[in-house]
């Protein structure tokens, strides 16, 4: 019995915890591209870019904020520089429609033209960052590391399995929470989400309603600004900042909002999870797990892990394969990409 | 003074002309139908009317006033509502919510107006949180209508408001339809079904290419033998 709950303690710690963080922020992420491609009708490939400029001033925001004595005690200085870091991607990203987007929008262009202008947008962002901040990983975190340790989770509990859960983690959690449900009531209870909704919906038919296509663009870029910075900057208090991760991200990111269904925001979210599970628990090693589970004579040798931690994209890229082969319009049946 | 009136309307698509020298007028109360065999130009005239397809010359007023060069919403908010014949409703929505955003440029209290919509179509009020995508085709009609409604029109405008129904749903439909002009509202619109629409039409508009062919109280047009040996089949 022992043996069964240090099992499952074990799985929790390796498994469950981390992608359940990972999860959320992959569905962030995931519900910006399906909210830009719902109302704007394409695939927003400068989407991990955005993230890693939202996620560069939000740690300027904080070095700033640390060098003058101003922190949040245990909790991260970064969510006070979050907000600042959604209103300058705010900015960018109502910038580069202003530049780029609304000339093709007004020229009715295909999505596709669409989609390859955001590959150059893509690559203006990869090369502004690097510029900034520079190509290396830093990690920008501070305040406490832990609300449970595993030192202390196996002393009170008496488990030999220690099972910890940090401050990124749970702040993640709390923050998706937040963001989803806001989200979610601005979408179904105002005038103002309701008229997005019509516009992805029906656009023809929104334009004779009398609501303003500009307009719902302007915000849907907004709410994208928000929901990526924090995707971004939750990503990087948890495993820290890279531009090059943050531009990887993009396939995990793409893969959950297609799984999910493009243009639904509830099947973004799952999609967000489908990956996280999939990845983590592909690339993990269930040697420890099995040893507590399995009897002595079929313990096993090797570590059981099904894909090199290396390969963790690789899992994204199957996923995304296999449902464009058998179910293009994703599990929640959104538009097919 | 007519209420609505898209006078001498010459225009189309891209250089092909569609309509000659076409008038149609929609009166105040009444039921106005454009008939015709297909490629007639019914729905072309009606666009036309509402600001969707361009006009070489002739001219489009309401309540006396010019609106030619007004773009569709500007229309809407000199009491016009157009309901096109396909993709008429949001399919993901809810039916209050599709009522909804055909008020959407009313800023005064609305559920008076729902109220309304409701007794014309109690089937909605029943079915009001579901998606309008999940509905019948009958009652997706009855949605869009709704929808056009929400707007306070003084003119209604269908295009084939019963395109690929079932018959009995057809007469439901006209019906209902009859019903909306009882509340004060003038209706014009294009129907495939001749027979039946022009038996409720106050005035009937018989298009044959793009021309104005025959005009007249809709039952007198049903029992003219020229109509009836030229367009209705005998």
């Amino acid at each position: 019995m022992e043996d069964l709950l240090n099992a499952v303690i074990v799985l929790c710690n390796f498994v469950m915890i981390p992608a359940i963080a990972y999860g959320s922020q992959l569905a962030l992420g995931a519900l910006g591209v399906t909210l830009v491609y719902g109302v704007l009708r394409f695939s927003n490939f400068a989407h991990g870019d955005t993230m890693a400029f939202g996620t560069m001033i939000t740690i300027l925001v904080t070095r700033w904020l640390q060098s003058v004595g101003l922190t949040l005690g245990s909790l991260p200085t970064a969510l006070i520089g979050l907000p600042i870091g959604i209103a300058a991607t705010a900015v960018l990203l109502l910038g580069t429609d202003r530049v780029v987007y609304r000339f093709y929008r007004l020229r009715k262009s295909d999505p596709i033209i669409f989609t390859i202008s955001s590959v150059g947008v893509m690559f203006v962002l990869n090369g502004l960052v690097r510029l900034v901040i520079g190509p290396e990983h830093q990690r920008f975190s501070d305040g406490a590391r832990f609300v449970i340790r595993a030192r202390e989770f196996k002393e009170i509990t008496g488990f030999s399995e220690g099972f910890s859960i940090n401050v990124p983690q749970s702040i993640t959690v709390i923050l998706t929470l937040i963001a989803v449900a806001s989200l979610f009531w601005f979408m179904k209870q105002t005038r103002t989400g309701k008229s997005m909704r019509a516009l992805a919906d029906n656009e023809d038919l929104a334009t004779l309603c009398g609501i303003n296509a500009e307009r719902v663009v302007a915000i849907t870029w907004i709410i994208a600004a928000a929901l990526t910075t924090t995707a971004g900057v939750l990503y990087g208090l948890d495993k820290g900042f890279k531009p090059f991760t943050y531009f990887q991200l993009l396939l995990p990111i793409f893969a959950a909002a297609i799984v999910g269904g493009l243009g639904n925001p509830l099947g973004a979210i799952a999609g967000g999870f489908i990956i996280s599970f999939s990845e983590i628990s592909i690339t993990y090693a269930f040697k420890k797990f099995l040893g507590y589970v399995l009897p002595q004579s079929l313990q096993p040798e090797h570590l059981v892990q099904l894909l090199s931690t290396d390969y963790k994209l690789a899992v994204s890229f199957a996923i995304l394969v296999l449902v464009l082969l058998f179910k293009p319009t994703g599990i929640f049946r959104g538009r097919a990409p | 003074m007519s209420l609505l009136i898209g006078e001498n309307m010459t225009g189309g698509y891209e250089g092909v002309d569609i309509l000659h020298q076409c008038t149609v007028r929609a009166e105040e109360g009444e039921i106005s139908v454009i008939v015709g065999p297909n490629g007639a130009g019914k729905s072309t005239a009606m666009k036309a009317i509402f600001g969707m397809v361009g006009l070489h010359s002739g001219t489009v007023w309401i309540n006396g006033e010019d609106i030619t060069r007004l773009s569709p919403q500007d229309r809407v908010s000199r009491g016009m509502a157009f309901v096109p014949q396909t993709n008429n409703v949001f399919t993901s929505m809810t039916v209050e919510e599709n009522l909804e955003m055909g008020a959407f440029l009313r800023r005064d209290r609305i559920p008076e107006t729902l109220d309304q919509v409701y007794q014309l179509f109690p089937a909605l009020k029943d079915k009001r949180r579901q998606p309008a995508g999940e509905l019948s085709g009958g009652q997706r009609q009855q949605v869009a209508i709704g929808r056009g409604l929400m707007t306070l029109p003084k003119v209604l405008m269908l295009d084939e408001p019963t395109a690929g129904v079932s018959p009995i749903v057809k007469d439901e439909l006209m019906y209902r339809i009859t019903e909306v002009v009882r509340t004060g509202v003038s209706i014009l619109m294009v129907e495939q079904n001749a027979r039946q629409a022009l038996s409720i039409a106050d005035t009937g508009y018989v298009l044959v290419q793009g021309k104005n062919h025959y005009t007249g109280a809709g039952p007198s047009l049903l029992q003219d033998p020229d109509v009836r040996r030229s367009f209705l089949g005998g």
